[in-house]
């Protein structure tokens, strides 16, 4: 997965958590939960979701890397470089 | 000593079971979950959602816990047609939260089910007013009723808002209204009654705990179910089946077993059968969890004495008033904090036969599908200890006694209440004790200082979790279906690492 597809996973992801929220302008560099309504509970179904379609663990300790878009890019590129997107919505 | 496998609850005591309730287990899970709360229940859920293979044991012959109803018979109607009562235990309202965490981790039919309460009530005799509990109203009320500033109620919220669950302030609840509104016993009624009601807090509890829930409730009010608790278990427990969990009632799980040398879970005894998993999620309270199944003795001692000094939380006293569907329910509210103490202590609320409780009314628009039907639940704040000792004669007297008073109370808001009513019946910290297990009859867990308790147990024994009850925070319809879904996130990631570890051969197992 690229950088961008990192970001339209997570996207899809919060999709499903909080199918009220407009996606389409999300600054990256703006934490999430300052432009929609996401908190600490929703953050934790992103991590079981990543999970359940992509293997990968992230630690509670690291669940504050997450907090942006880009930082979603950055923490995860390496873990999710050799996977291919899926999209939870299609699933 | 019998089997406990071939007894149940039932209202007059355990009585013999026809068949073996875990005669259709199988001999291993990826996970068991003890007890059938809502913590227990959506632990169970998600992890069924994510793949696992779950297993539920709950010794009740009824799912839901302490969110669970019971059924007496009512008067016949012409048709020859009973029409029975049906009497929920704890729906008696909740925060607007539990709607999206019913969408997440159940149905959007359960989240849909969930509606706003039209009337919350306060009557004692320092103010007698309604509210829909939200911040703009309390807002209002603290102002035009109570003549406070606005901006030392802004200031309030601005505090609680402020407070942060890694960095709690050391603050009780007692020292925060103290702060903002010194000397005004009135106001911390008006603050604090219905969440002592709703979680046990008292004002010697950390301001933190208070924060976390009173936040809650001020977002948009106070909410229930439409279509009772039946109707609510019974589509959790669909969701359950259709998600491929096991489910046994009737199956007290007697004990956690543990490997010992590593130390980890190996699975549970239940029936006089093992059933083995690599995770165990106990719903029970935490220090039975501890003390009782798995057994301090597999614990190290530090623990040992941290989960020794864990205070438990406060008991209660329910009375259910069955009404005479002839005469219908004048509209009244649909909860009342009731009280004729002059003055508020969070303590006093757990005197006997006390001065104050809270009346929930059941009108037919609770149940639309069924018989029109009323009830109203009284419930009380209440100490195990004083009901413990006595003996079954005054046992009964002092249930008769609290029924007396509690009608007494009620005629305040409906004088001809006596002659409306076709049934009441009592229960007390006993009663929870049978139908529940919880040491003590325990309604919301324990005290603040359990949740770390519980938090810690996966690094004491490997694959053990507890989801329930704890905590205060934790505590609730809201904060203990949450927790189940925070602790079937942990066991979910440990599942996942076990299913790697077996793959990788040059993984180190974690278990
Ligand atoms: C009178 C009263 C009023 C309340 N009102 C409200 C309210 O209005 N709003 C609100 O939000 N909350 C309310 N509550 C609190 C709320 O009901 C509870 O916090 C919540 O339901 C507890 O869920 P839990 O997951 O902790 O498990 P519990 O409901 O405590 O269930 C634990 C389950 O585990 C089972 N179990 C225990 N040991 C074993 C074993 N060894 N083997 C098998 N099964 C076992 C028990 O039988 C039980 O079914 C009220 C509670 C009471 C008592």
């Amino acid at each position: 997965m690229t950088r961008d597809e990192i970001a339209i996973a997570i996207k899809d992801i919060i999709s499903q958590i909080a199918p009220d929220e407009d996606l389409g302008n999300l600054d990256p560099k703006v934490r999430l939960r300052d432009q929609i309504e996401l908190d600490s509970m929703d953050f934790l179904d992103i991590v079981m979701e990543l999970r359940k379609l992509y293997g990968v663990q992230v630690p509670e300790a690291d669940y504050k890397e997450l907090a942006t878009l880009e930082g979603c890019a950055n923490y995860l590129e390496a873990h999710l470089a050799d996977k291919e997107l899926h999209c939870a919505s299609n699933a | 000593m019998r089997s406990p496998k071939y007894y149940r609850g039932s209202s007059d005591g355990r009585r013999p079971l026809a068949g073996d309730p875990v005669a259709k287990v199988q001999s291993h899970y990826d996970v068991v979950v003890v007890g059938s709360g809502l913590g227990g229940l959506t632990a169970a859920n998600v992890l069924a959602r994510n793949g696992h293979r779950v297993a539920l044991f709950e010794q009740h012959y009824n799912l839901g816990g302490l969110a669970t109803w019971f059924k007496r018979p009512g008067e016949r109607t012409e048709t020859g047609r009973g029409q029975g009562h049906l009497f929920d235990i704890s729906l008696h309202g909740f925060p607007v939260g539990m709607k999206k965490t019913c969408r997440k981790y159940w149905t959007p039919e359960i989240a849909g089910a969930i509606h706003r309460l039209e009337g919350v009530r306060f009557s004692n005799p320092q103010f007698d007013l309604e509210t829909d509990f939200t911040r703009a109203d309390f807002t209002r009320l603290l102002v035009e009723h109570f003549g406070l500033e606005s901006a030392r109620v802004t200031g309030f919220y601005d505090t609680l808002a402020q407070m942060d669950f890694f960095d709690p302030p050391n603050a009780t609840i007692g020292d925060l209204f103290e702060e903002h509104f010194p000397g005004r016993n009135d106001v911390h009624r008006l603050l604090l009654e219905a969440i002592s009601y709703a979680n046990g807090s008292s004002l010697g509890d950390p301001a933190i705990a208070y924060a976390i829930v009173f936040t809650n409730f001020m977002s948009q009010g106070i909410f229930t179910f439409r279509g009772g608790t039946d109707w609510l278990v019974r589509s959790m427990r669909a969701e359950l089946l259709r998600h491929g969990v096991e489910l046994f009632h009737d199956a007290p799980v007697e004990r956690i077993l543990v490997h010992t040398r590593e130390p980890r879970v190996t699975g549970v005894l239940v029936g006089g059968r093992e059933v083995r998993a690599n995770v165990v999620i106990s719903n029970a309270n935490v220090l039975s969890t501890v003390q009782r199944l798995v057994g301090e003795e597999h614990f190290d001692v530090d623990f040992v004495r941290q989960t020794r000094a864990v205070r438990l939380n406060t008991a209660s006293c329910q009375v259910y008033f069955g009404m005479r569907a002839s005469q219908g329910l004048p509209w009244i509210t649909d909860l009342l904090m009731d009280s004729t103490a002059p003055t508020f202590a969070s303590e006093a609320l757990r005197e006997f036969p006390g001065h104050s409780r809270t009346f929930s009314f059941y009108y037919p628009s609770v149940r639309p599908e069924g018989p029109a039907r009323h009830a109203i639940v009284a419930s009380l704040n209440a100490r195990y200890e004083d009901w413990a000792p006595l003996d079954q004669p005054s046992y009964e007297a002092k249930k008769a006694q609290l029924a007396e008073h509690t009608l007494a109370a009620l005629e305040r808001h409906l004088p001809d209440a006596r002659a409306r009513v076709e049934h009441v019946e009592v229960a007390t910290p006993r009663t929870f004790a049978f139908y529940t297990g919880h040491p003590s009859g325990t309604s919301f867990g324990t005290k603040f200082e359990g949740l770390d308790v519980s938090q810690r147990l996966p690094e004491q024994i490997a694959g053990l979790f507890h989801a329930g009850s704890v905590g205060i925070i934790m505590s609730g319809w809201l904060g203990a279906a949450n927790y189940g879904a925070i602790v079937a996130n942990r066991a979910d990631a440990l599942l996942h690492s076990l299913v790697q570890a077996a793959e990788d051969p040059h993984l180190k197992s974690p278990l």
